[in-house]
């Protein structure tokens, strides 16, 4: 949908106006991210990482068919050609480190977007749809991310193959069997290198699909904004295109600076350098590591020691881990308050930092070796991050008395809004208890 | 359903109030389920080991220079096995531990081949996500039980390699092997 104040797509001349009425789709893209849509004039910065997101997936569709066209996905050779990409293939070293250290960006960027999400409450009516797809896009991305990083076929891709599969071992009864059909052997080898890298190449497909869906979703209600109010008139808009195409643009170039400042001077400094030491199934190295964007779930892993009632260690493990992306899914029902942005939210806010201090602590100790303090820290950690979504938030939402809302976008940028009826003036008492979808748009 | 078959003409319908159209819907339903299915299953059963892989699942070993005190790493099914001679210390330790007091009790008889007590063969592979854990190799570290240490999440196993501490549910696996001498043992 569109608000009904969207400029209308003009064909500008005999051609476009044949293809128009044969296939609409410039009038598609017009409506999409051209003037057609108009958007909440004061989107901040924190608006532009979808685009960035969009931009990584690109990144790493490109470089990565690249890449496919110098690999070879077995496991007598892959290490190999890997070397072959870096030292023979001319610019191998730039595309492999740009895929490589595109998927950290990736994971940069869309930590910040579904943070974002997080804290301005946009996952709310009438956006769960696009809340609950973005979720599923992270799972793909997981899935991904974790299949690439197998292909080098170096110590740490065995190794961390071998782990991750082993996940699937602590199902109760039908577990082995699932992970040796996983690998298509009994421990990481051939069959499963080939599978990973046909997945690997297919799933960031998926999730382009996916993202269309996201993005569609996203344009029936339109965006949300930093005040969480719902757009009311069309002063409280802008064109999409030119205002936040040169927004975006701003952003892209950002975003393209810090990317190259890693990618030419600091390319490993991500990586592990026992992935540069050939596969070897006969020995562990000491200490084995996810990449750095699966540490806090990592580290919620490990976190689960001693059996707890019935069930074992490693399945109680598993299950928290998988249990800590799920529990996003129901960010929507958990959070029951009618106001949307945490900046009108004193105790949401709150909690939402310490939510952010957390996963940060999680994330350092999955990075870190599984020894004391790092476990018993784990523990405490992984026990606030599930009471945050599921005793945290609830409550919240129950006793919050928040900060009287501005009546309109408008009102809130421009300090006054001619359309304020007097009964919902800012002075009136509360007018934080409106339900936002009581000036919203269906 | 109910309320189409009344406008339909009456001969459509049997005396038992089935219509042929009911049945070929459910035929053909049915034929296309059964379709499906068959289709599932090559596509899913194509994942799982090929014969190839399993074939390559036995090997023998030459353990006439395995001295007590002493084990060695095999390779079975593309996996880390251990072969050790254990120390009649060994062995009296193994056998001192009450059997239920553990969480996954076997004695040592159990896990080894009657008369043949002291050679302790297993997988190499922690029963926890799958480390080979240290011990079989020449000064490594064997852990608090004396058998062996995994290093990735601390997991410690006894001289029988039966989990003592730390997170790994099970004993080291036991593979199926034979000896086809005295020698010479044939793991698979
Ligand atoms: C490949 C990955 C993704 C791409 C390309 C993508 C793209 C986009 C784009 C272009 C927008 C509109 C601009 C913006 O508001 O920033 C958007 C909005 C949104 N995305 Fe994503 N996204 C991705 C993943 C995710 C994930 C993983 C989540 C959450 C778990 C998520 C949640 C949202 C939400 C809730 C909105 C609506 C925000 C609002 O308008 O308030 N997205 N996404
Ligand atoms: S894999 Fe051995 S303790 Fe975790």
């Amino acid at each position: 949908m569109s608000f009904p104040w969207a400029q209308e797509y003009k064909p500008a001349n005999a051609f476009t106006q044949w293809v128009d009425e044969r296939l609409p789709l410039p009038r598609l893209v017009y409506n999409a991210v051209g003037a057609g849509y108009p958007v909440p004039r004061n989107l901040n910065y924190f608006w532009n990482f979808g685009i960035l997101a969009g931009l990584c997936l690109g990144l790493q569709i490109v470089t990565g068919i690249i890449l496919a066209m110098h690999y070879a996905a077995n496991a007598g050779v892959a290490f190999d050609s890997v070397e072959h990409i870096m030292r023979d293939v001319n610019w191998g070293w730039m595309l492999r480190y740009a895929h490589a250290n595109g998927a950290s960006a990736f994971f940069v960027v869309i930590y910040i977007h579904i943070f974002r999400g997080f804290f301005y409450g946009s996952y709310k009516a009438p956006r769960e749809m696009v809340w609950l797809l973005g979720v599923t896009i992270f799972l793909l991305m997981m899935a991904t991310a974790f299949m690439g990083y197998v292909l080098p076929w170096g110590q740490m891709s065995f190794w961390g193959a071998k782990v991750i599969t082993g996940l699937f071992g602590a199902i109760p009864l039908v577990g082995e069997p699932i992970q040796q059909w996983l690998l298509g052997g009994f421990a990481p080898d051939n069959a499963a290198l080939n599978r990973f890298f046909s997945l690997h190449y297919l799933l960031p497909f998926v999730i382009a699909g996916v993202v269309i869906l996201h993005i569609w979703a996203l344009h029936i209600p339109g965006s949300s904004n930093p005040t969480g109010v719902e757009v009311k008139t069309e002063s409280d808009t802008v064109p999409f295109y030119p205002y936040f195409v040169a927004k975006d643009g701003w952003a892209v170039g950002a975003f393209a600076f810090l990317y190259c400042l890693v990618l030419f001077f600091f390319p490993n400094a991500l990586g592990h350098p026992d992935n540069y030491i050939p596969a070897n199934p006969m020995s562990t190295p000491a200490h084995i590591v996810p990449e750095w964007y699966f540490w806090p779930f990592y580290a919620i892993l490990r976190a689960f020691t001693a059996d707890f009632f019935f069930i074992p260690a490693k399945l109680m493990g598993v299950l928290a881990m998988f249990s800590a992306i799920l529990v996003w899914f129901f960010m929507p029902w958990l959070d029951r308050s009618p106001v949307r942005s945490g900046a009108y939210r004193p105790l949401y806010r709150k909690a939402f930092w310490i939510l952010v201090v957390d996963a940060l602590v999680l994330g350092y100790c999955g990075g870190a070796p599984a020894a004391e303090p790092y476990v018993m820290i784990s523990q405490i950690a992984s026990i606030y991050y599930f009471a945050h979504f599921l005793i945290i938030v609830p409550i919240i939402s129950a006793i919050e008395r928040p900060d009287p809302l501005p009546y309109s976008i408008t009102e809130a940028v421009l300090g006054k809004d001619e359309n304020v009826p007097l009964s919902a003036s800012p002075t009136a008492p509360f007018p934080g208890t409106q339900h936002p979808n009581a000036h919203g748009h269906a | 359903m109910a309320e189409e078959a009344v406008t339909e003409s009456p001969d459509l319908v049997h005396a038992d109030g089935v219509r042929r159209r009911d049945f070929i819907n459910i035929a053909a339903v049915s034929a296309a389920g059964v379709a499906g299915v068959s289709i599932l299953y090559p596509l899913i059963s194509q994942m799982s080991a090929s014969a190839d892989v399993l074939a390559a699942s036995s090997t023998e070993v030459d353990i006439s220079s395995i001295k007590p005190g002493q084990a060695i790493k095999g390779v079975f099914r593309k996996q880390p096995v251990f072969i050790r001679n254990l120390t009649p210390k060994e062995i009296a330790e193994a056998n001192a531990v009450p059997v239920d007091s553990l969480r996954d009790p076997q004695s040592l008889a159990e896990r080894t081949k009657e008369g043949k007590e002291n050679w302790l063969i297993t997988m190499g592979v922690c029963t926890h996500l799958g480390c080979v854990p240290l011990g079989a190799g020449e000064g490594e570290s064997k852990g608090e039980f004396g058998g062996y240490f995994c290093p990735c999440h601390g997991s410690s196993y006894d001289t029988a390699a039966r989990i003592r501490k730390g997170p790994a549910p099970k004993n080291l696996e036991v593979p199926e092997y034979a000896f086809t001498s005295d020698t010479v043992v044939k793991i698979g």
